[in-house]
């Protein structure tokens, strides 16, 4: 089960595997160990620069276009016209602060209800070896099944007159009569379940690898099991913990299925990803489309580094 | 590794413990039953007895299942969705298995700029990805080059762009564990390098191969924000179901998800239990 998503800060002795003594001199990085790791390395590198990179680069240009003379729709020409960031950013305040507020919302949703269930798949079941493996198959299942059916599979289930709602109204979460669906709190909960695989797999990743003796350790010197989680579990399952809420708050940060009217949302949810789809694909207003793309993965960029810096764990590929 | 893993942890405050203990079975439970809730009520929907719009039980039927082409469009879709897969998973596959191996076996100067560079398509909003490789190949047709047609060619592209990244993660974990002592004993016998990697090396990496293009199909055939905005006019799977989601998904969408669902977690599970009887054969 290698889908594991990125292993974040293996331990620094086991990323070299088994390699006792030998290749040596491809280690090295003499001329041929280098010039062989070239032509590998070659392909990837291309096609991530034409095929990333470039577009990146492209959606800088575009983001810096003003309108054509012409005013004809969709035509546009460069000329370095900075103030579309400035446009964009007031424009779409709100988009932009309900895009990071939901990701914050349904990251730390995603890590406590992930926590304990990547504890006993890693940790808990490890004696049952097929247990474990089973359970774990359970937690990635989401992952067969459609991005879209299952998020509209809780709009269904969530719908007005549903048994689901009936409860959710009867112990108060929701006001009698009231809807759930197409709320801030329906677009939280779709977010936070769809991306719960994205966070309990790299927790599992580093729990499972968590050495026993250290937890025995603990209780041996009279720690209570609370001291013993928060002086030795949590902080060495921290590299799982920082990957887990990268992976899980980033793309819920640029994502817009969840949030759109044919599935949790409504107008009044509507995030980044929303406008940036109305303004590239119907609006045919690239630059605004562009600037906001710009700025969504601007500060994704600043955020992680500051939270990856702070949280310490630079080995994350 | 496994011997770490069997060692129990012994609790101090037994009865504590065993309180904690069948709260985590108890929460597990209630989060996999809420993890699995919407694949269930999907599967059970696949069965229903609907015409239009596929919301309130009508009775059980297969119809949906024996006459999924009825649907119009959906078959092409999958289809389309079948064939973009499979070509983006063959290319990624043999792309990022190549980086694997040379991000471990080599070292080189540029080797954080590589992993940097490997890592940013995973820290990327899909909707950044998507928005920016619209944008490039606006620029490619308006320059001429017509090959770049909104269409299979750019999804094509696009999904084995981002599926590069995780086929290097996923292989490079098995690369890790591949012990060189035995491409040596191949090269000791006199084997050509050709073939120790044909012999030795490929084999031994198969699993993490089989296991990143596994991963790569299933994120290309379930791909929806980036097919979207470089799709032209061509439909795959996701965007018949988004598109469709405006007026109700028909029962015949659920039909081919769950297909997938039942056939992927069939293999998954199916290699689980091979991995561990071949485990308890062979020692671990």
């Amino acid at each position: 089960m290698a889908i594991a998503g990125f292993s974040a800060g293996a331990p620094k002795g086991g990323s070299r595997g088994n390699s006792k003594g030998a290749t040596k001199s491809a280690l090295k990085g003499d001329r041929k160990g280098a010039w062989i790791a070239g032509i590998l390395l070659a392909p990837g590198l291309i096609y991530l620069a034409l095929f990333f990179l470039t577009p990146l680069i492209q959606l800088v240009v575009t983001a810096l276009e003003s309108p054509d003379p012409s005013y004809a729709i969709g035509a546009y020409v460069y000329d370095l016209n900075f103030y579309n960031f400035v446009d964009v950013a007031t424009k779409y305040s709100l988009q932009i602060i309900r895009s990071f507020g939901y990701a914050l919302l349904a990251t730390i949703f995603a890590l406590l209800i992930s926590y304990p269930l990547a504890y006993f798949v890693g940790v808990k079941v490890r004696r049952w070896p097929l247990l474990q493996r089973m359970t774990l198959v359970l937690v990635i299942a989401p992952f067969f099944i459609s991005f879209l059916l299952r998020t509209v599979a809780w709009k269904q289930l969530l719908a007005v007159g549903s048994p689901l709602l009936d409860v959710m109204q009867n112990i108060g979460l929701v006001p009698h009569g009231g809807y759930f669906i197409g709320t801030p709190a329906a677009v939280v909960f779709g977010l936070t379940y769809n991306f719960i695989p994205f966070m309990t797999l790299p927790l599992y990743t580093t729990l499972e690898r968590l050495d026993g003796r250290l937890l025995e350790a603990g209780s041996d010197l009279y720690a209570s099991p609370f001291k013993v989680f928060t002086k030795v579990t949590l902080p060495l399952s921290m590299p799982g913990v920082v990957s887990g809420t990268l992976l899980t708050f980033i793309p819920i940060a640029g994502d817009y299925v969840n949030a759109s009217r044919d599935f949790l949302g409504s107008s009044d949810t509507s995030m980044i990803g929303n406008m940036v789809d109305q303004d590239f694909l119907s609006n045919q207003n690239y630059p605004f489309a562009s600037a906001l793309s710009v700025l969504l993965m601007a500060t994704i960029l600043i955020l992680v580094s500051l939270y990856v810096r702070r949280a310490g764990t630079e080995e994350l590929l | 590794m496994t011997s770490l893993a069997t060692r129990s942890v012994a609790p101090r405050n037994p009865r504590k413990v065993r309180i904690g203990d069948s709260l985590l079975w108890v929460y597990t439970v209630i989060a996999l039953v809420f993890l699995l809730t919407p694949i269930v009520y999907t599967i059970i929907f696949s069965f229903n007895d609907s015409v239009r719009s596929n919301t309130v039980w009508e009775g059980f039927t297969l119809h949906h299942w024996t006459n999924l082409c009825d649907q119009p469009g959906i078959c092409a879709a999958v289809g389309n969705s079948f064939f973009i897969g499979g070509v983006s998973t063959l290319a990624a596959t043999i792309i990022g298995t190549m980086m694997a191996i040379a991000l471990v076996r080599y070292r080189f100067r540029a080797r954080s700029l590589v992993s940097l560079l490997l890592f940013l398509p995973m820290a990327t909003p899909e909707i950044v990805m998507g928005a920016g490789l619209a944008a490039l190949f606006f620029l490619l047709q308006s320059n001429g080059l017509d090959g770049f047609a909104f269409g299979y060619t750019t999804i094509i592209i696009a999904h084995i762009m981002f599926c590069i990244s995780f086929v290097v993660v996923t292989v490079k974990a098995r690369v890790q564990t591949l012990d060189p002592v035995l491409e040596e004993a191949a090269r000791d016998l006199y084997a050509n390098p050709f073939r120790v990697f044909m012999k030795v090396t490929l084999p031994l990496l198969m699993p993490g191969i089989i296991s990143a293009a596994l991963l790569s199909f299933a994120l290309s055939f379930d791909d929806f924000i980036i097919t979207y905005f470089n799709n032209g006019s061509t439909k795959t799977f996701p965007l018949f179901v988004y598109v469709s989601a405006s007026r109700g998904v028909p029962a015949e969408a659920n039909v081919v998800s769950s297909a997938v669902f039942l056939v992927a977690i069939s293999v998954v599970i199916g290699m689980q239990i091979v991995g561990a009887v071949r485990r308890k054969k062979y020692g671990a």
